[in-house]
């Protein structure tokens, strides 16, 4: 019997197979009664710790050298004398077993947090240590993704960013989630490692693990023991879109020959290497945190100059838009701490967190100079987070200084979209980075898995902000481009176009069909689509308006 | 009751990698090693949450004691191990 439900569909790609679910940490049951003698509960309890350590160092010794560490220490913390002595004490004071070890370690983890920078990370490994601990005394299977052998769909109330990234491609057919949202950090690196995912699919934790589930990245569609004809229509359609975009080639263009450059998003020196590697014009979107994050102290010009080197080269002479530093209350960095503040996304984070520590900034840009001189790619430089024409210009003077010669800022502040024509008279370009500015002109966290029908990037409202930009740009005449998730929606992409984009920055598993559908349109259908887009009443509306005017060689695709 | 002085060497101070090392290096021992700053009560070197959370910092000094048999050797191969940069190694 066949039976399917919707998501939402943020990674595309179709495809089958048995569900591995991802089991959610165990927590200890209200009123846990105590142990009838305290001594001997403490004894079971830590033969449980000790068996978690054997687990840990079974794995370490499986692992590459940098998780061989994490998990050799993390070993130790399960084996810690003083979170045993921790736990007996409660135990002694008439706590039950698992409410005992998550007093003790919530006790070491508040310590840790107010430590802030480094300790606050290792607040994960204690926690890891403990969700596995709990698991245990309460005769349930350890938390986490399972071992599986079998290529298989992985599926999750929400995977955290650590979990999406030790997944071996191979092995992954698909990802479906019950949380989660289209910018959220599991949608973006399904979509960079091409493997299809389904967000905000209702009731997913329910799916007994080994049930053979069809999933449809495209349309969010999601179905349980797929009947054989649907599997063979999945696959015809998977198919079609093969055949279709095999046909197209080359430089982004609308039908009547308007070039629209279509460029990779990339966050890593293996990214730069694999989408180099494809038929696509550059890098619309560098992102550099990777440089920087999970660091003690800061790279060193040296460092720095090494990997950016890396990343530029395989792109011979084709642009490569490189983002600075985007760090800040949400992405701590260890050595650049300004404290916790009440609301990060508002905080002081980007270009802000920069103004603060310029020599961040200063030994980045030169870094980026150097790199720039031993390689050949156009390389350009853009500030996150920019607000006013002051700030713009802040930046570009010290880019400048550094021998960069192409400078520009990201527009994500609804601010510096309505003010685009003064800002970008400081600048070069400028770069819609769709994502935050949905977030900032729907006052809805981006984090935040249930607003996501209000960051549609298809919300009427986000795109008149974006018309507005394009608008100033023009005036300027100065180009912009998008580099948010919206860029790599086939339909999105031609109301964009319309809308006076000149470049698209996006996964490069999305180029294909982005390059597909540029082709089948000419620039004025684009300026119809963009007109209804912008006069819809909701997100969906403009959707359908646009669906309506578009070629049925796309519509069939979709 | 052996007793040794020591700077910490490691450019991120007695954290991450460091700490882990230590604690293994104390394991290792078999022996009953406090470490801790002038003036303060020291903590059991075997366990990893508690030399964590000393937080001793890069250039700061701390004390380490030991008893039993082969505490003086235990805790010269320790105050070796603490004045290496062992993050950069």
């Amino acid at each position: 019997m066949t039976d399917a439900i919707r998501g939402i569909g943020v990674s595309p790609g179709a495809a089958v197979g048995p569900v591995v679910q991802v089991r959610p940490p165990v927590r200890p049951p209200d009123s846990e009664p105590a142990a009838a003698d305290p001594a001997a509960e403490h004894v079971r309890v830590k033969a449980v710790f000790e068996s978690v350590a054997v687990t840990l160092e079974e794995r370490a010794s499986g692992a590459d050298e940098t998780a061989q560490q994490i998990l050799t220490a993390t070993a130790l913390i399960a084996r810690d004398k003083g979170l045993q002595k921790a736990i007996g004490k409660h135990l002694a004071a008439g706590k039950g077993p698992a409410t005992a070890v998550t007093a003790a370690v919530e006790e070491y983890a508040a310590q840790f947090e107010a430590l802030g920078g480094y300790f606050a990370e290792r607040v994960t490994d204690l926690k890891d240590v403990r969700n596995r601990a709990v698991a245990r005394l309460l005769g349930k299977a350890d938390p986490g993704v399972p071992d599986f052998d079998v290529p298989s769909v992985i599926v999750a109330h929400d995977l955290a960013p650590a979990e999406t990234a030790t997944l071996n491609p191979s092995m992954v057919r698909a990802i479906v989630t019950e949380a989660g949202g289209r910018t959220s950090h599991t949608a973006i690196l399904a979509a960079q490692m091409g493997i299809p995912a389904v967000v905000q699919f209702a009731g997913a934790t329910t799916i007994p693990a080994g049930t053979v589930v069809a999933v449809d990245g495209d349309s969010g569609e999601v179905t349980l023991n797929p009947s054989e004809d649907y599997q063979r229509e999945l696959v015809g359609k998977r198919e079609r879109r093969r055949s279709a975009l095999a046909g197209s080639a080359g430089p982004g263009r609308t039908r009547d020959g308007h070039p629209i450059a279509l460029l990779a998003n990339i966050g890593g020196v293996d990214d730069a290497v694999s989408a180099a590697a494809q038929d696509l014009e550059g890098v619309g979107l560098f992102r550099t945190e990777f440089v920087f994050l999970s660091r003690d102290s800061a790279p060193t010009l040296a460092e720095q100059t090494e990997i950016y080197t890396k990343v530029f080269e395989p792109f011979g002479t084709r642009r490569v838009v490189v983002r600075t530093l985007d760090a800040g209350a949400d992405k701590p960095l260890a050595f650049a701490d300004l404290g916790p503040e009440e609301n990060p996304a508002l905080g002081k984070r980007g270009l802000r967190l920069s103004a603060l520590r310029p020599d961040l900034l200063d030994t980045q840009l030169e870094a980026l100079g150097a790199a720039a001189k031993v390689t050949r790619a156009e390389v350009k430089v853009m500030a996150p987070m920019v607000a006013t024409p002051e700030e713009a210009a802040w930046f570009a003077r010290r880019v400048r200084e550094n021998g960069l010669p192409s400078v520009g800022v990201m527009i994500e502040v609804p601010g510096a979209a309505l003010l685009a024509k003064q800002v970008l008279a400081e600048v070069d370009f400028g770069s819609l980075g769709t994502n935050d500015l949905a977030q900032y002109t729907m006052a809805a966290d981006r984090m935040e898995g249930e607003l996501s029908d209000l960051l549609d990037p298809w919300q009427p409202a986000v795109l008149k902000v974006i018309g507005h930009a394009c608008d100033g740009a023009k005036v300027a005449g100065k180009p912009m481009g998008v580099c948010g998730e919206a860029g790599g929606d086939p339909l999105l992409a031609l109301v964009l176009a319309g809308l006076g984009v000149g470049s698209l920055s996006m996964a490069p598993s999305k180029v294909g069909i982005v390059r597909f559908s540029l082709s089948l349109h000419d620039l004025a259908t684009c300026h119809g689509m963009a007109t209804a887009a912008l006069d819809a009443r909701t997100a969906a509306d403009a959707r359908e308006a646009v669906i309506a005017m578009a070629h049925e060689d796309l519509t069939a695709l979709l | 009751m052996a007793t040794r002085t020591v700077t910490i060497a490691s450019s991120v101070g007695l954290h991450a990698r460091p700490a882990s090392l230590f604690v293994q290096a104390v394991n290792a021992t078999g022996l009953d090693v406090e470490i801790g700053r002038a003036g303060e009560d020291a903590i059991d070197a075997t366990s990893i949450l508690g030399v964590m959370a000393l937080g001793a910092k890069h250039g700061e000094e701390v004390i380490l004691t030991a008893e039993g048999d082969g505490a003086e050797e235990a805790l010269d191969s320790l105050v070796e191990l603490l004045s290496r940069d062992l993050d950069a190694e």
